[in-house]
């Protein structure tokens, strides 16, 4: 374990759109949604593309960490989808960066935070990296059926950059991921291939019960894995950061560790589900409130669909 | 059996009063999907059993009929 979070830097659209307005065109209302996901309102992108958000999130990270363009020695963009599928959405941060080093994207859906963490470990522990720059984007918003009322209102848009470097945050890192194309996916077309049958591109299809008890048990599970190996206990943890999927999920694990609510920072009133870019917007927001401190100790854990996990401790420097 | 998961149903419900018997279903309970895969997990808990989510759970037999078979 060798890097630390050096910056962050968040970018969101203009457009805010609540409760109330998703009301106006599907059967639902502000106090469903409030109940049973907390989410009171979500970004979404109209004039905005992806990249245009992930350079506004890397300028600002670039510009809090003290950094220029040319300092990055690595480029990981987790995304599920950036503007094009070709190229990848970490060679379009590079056209905008005028910068040239190697830039790869990766998916591990709502996971991909942790992931990209794990990939900076090992360039910057090998010494093929001084500066990794993780960028996380999604445009929700595109992928989801804005006809179908019980996934369109929990998700929403946004992108964060992290400027990662050398240091001794890190303490523990764990990946998993167990093969599951049934609760939580999206179908991808034939395009117009004329030798396979049609088959059109669809929207995200996601088995609420099922992606809710894997995430509260997966979150139980892997922090208590990580306290065990760290021989720590639940309250020498500060802050609970977990991915922002919704606040019962969050609750319910909350009750299972025992700890009090102070504990688990939420956002997701706000935001929505953003996927992998729920936890460095919600670490950004603490880091802007002051809650993150030298030497605050912080576990981040994730989920996503795979299903996929990543969950890691860092103590801030 | 009938005791343990009506006591996991009034410890969730913080409800001490709460009746319950094999005809109670969710509704009656006001609970909606989410907290019956709280409940659900609850019960693997007590019971040490893994219950596949299914939308089809939506009493207390139907718990009691899955966790005969799991037992």
């Amino acid at each position: 374990m060798s890097i630390q979070i050096l910056s962050i830097g968040k970018a969101v659209p203009e457009q805010v759109i609540s409760n109330h307005r998703l009301s106006t065109f599907l059967d639902t209302n502000d106090e469903w949604i409030t109940t049973r996901t907390g989410i009171k309102s979500r970004y979404i992108a109209t004039e905005e593309t992806l990249v245009s958000l992930c350079e506004e999130a890397v300028m600002k990270a670039l510009h809090q960490a003290k950094l220029a363009s040319k300092d990055i020695d690595l480029i990981l963009c987790s995304t599920l989808c950036g503007d094009y599928l070709l190229p990848s959405l970490s060679c379009c941060i590079l056209e905008r960066l005028h910068i040239s080093c190697p830039a790869f994207d990766i998916n591990a859906a709502c996971s991909g935070f942790i992931y990209a963490l794990d990939v900076a470990d090992t360039y910057i522990s090998t010494g093929k990296a001084t500066n990794v720059l993780i960028v996380c984007a999604e445009m929700l918003s595109k992928l989801v059926d804005w006809k179908d009322r019980s996934t369109c209102v929990l998700f929403g848009d946004g992108a964060a950059a992290c400027m990662i470097t050398k240091g001794t945050a890190l303490q523990y890192l764990k990946l998993t991921a167990t093969g599951n194309t049934q609760a939580l996916y999206l179908p991808f077309g034939n395009g117009n291939n004329p030798f396979k049958p049609k088959k059109e591109t669809g929207y995200i299809n996601m088995q609420g019960q099922e992606v809710f008890k894997f995430a509260v048990s997966m979150i139980e599970n892997q922090t208590d894995l990580a306290l065990q190996t760290l021989h720590m206990i639940p309250d020498d943890i500060d802050y609970y950061v977990l991915h922002q999927a919704n606040k019962r999920i969050i609750e319910s694990a909350r009750n299972r560790l025992n700890q009090p609510e102070e504990k688990f920072p939420v956002n997701i009133e706000r935001y929505g589900n953003i996927s992998s870019v729920s936890i460095p917007i919600l670490l950004d927001e603490m880091m802007e409130n002051g809650r993150i401190q030298k030497g605050t100790k912080l576990l981040l854990s994730a989920f996503g669909a795979g299903f996929t996990t990543g969950t890691c401790v860092m103590i801030w420097e | 059996m009938l005791e343990r998961i009506a006591k996991i149903f009034k410890e969730y419900k913080a409800d001490d009063d709460l009746i319950i018997t094999e005809d109670t279903t969710f509704s009656d309970l006001a609970l909606d999907s989410l907290d019956t895969v709280e409940l659900i997990m609850n019960l693997e808990d007590e019971f040490g059993v893994t219950i596949e989510m299914n939308p089809s759970i939506q009493s207390i037999k139907d718990l009691m009929t899955i966790l005969e078979k799991t037992q």
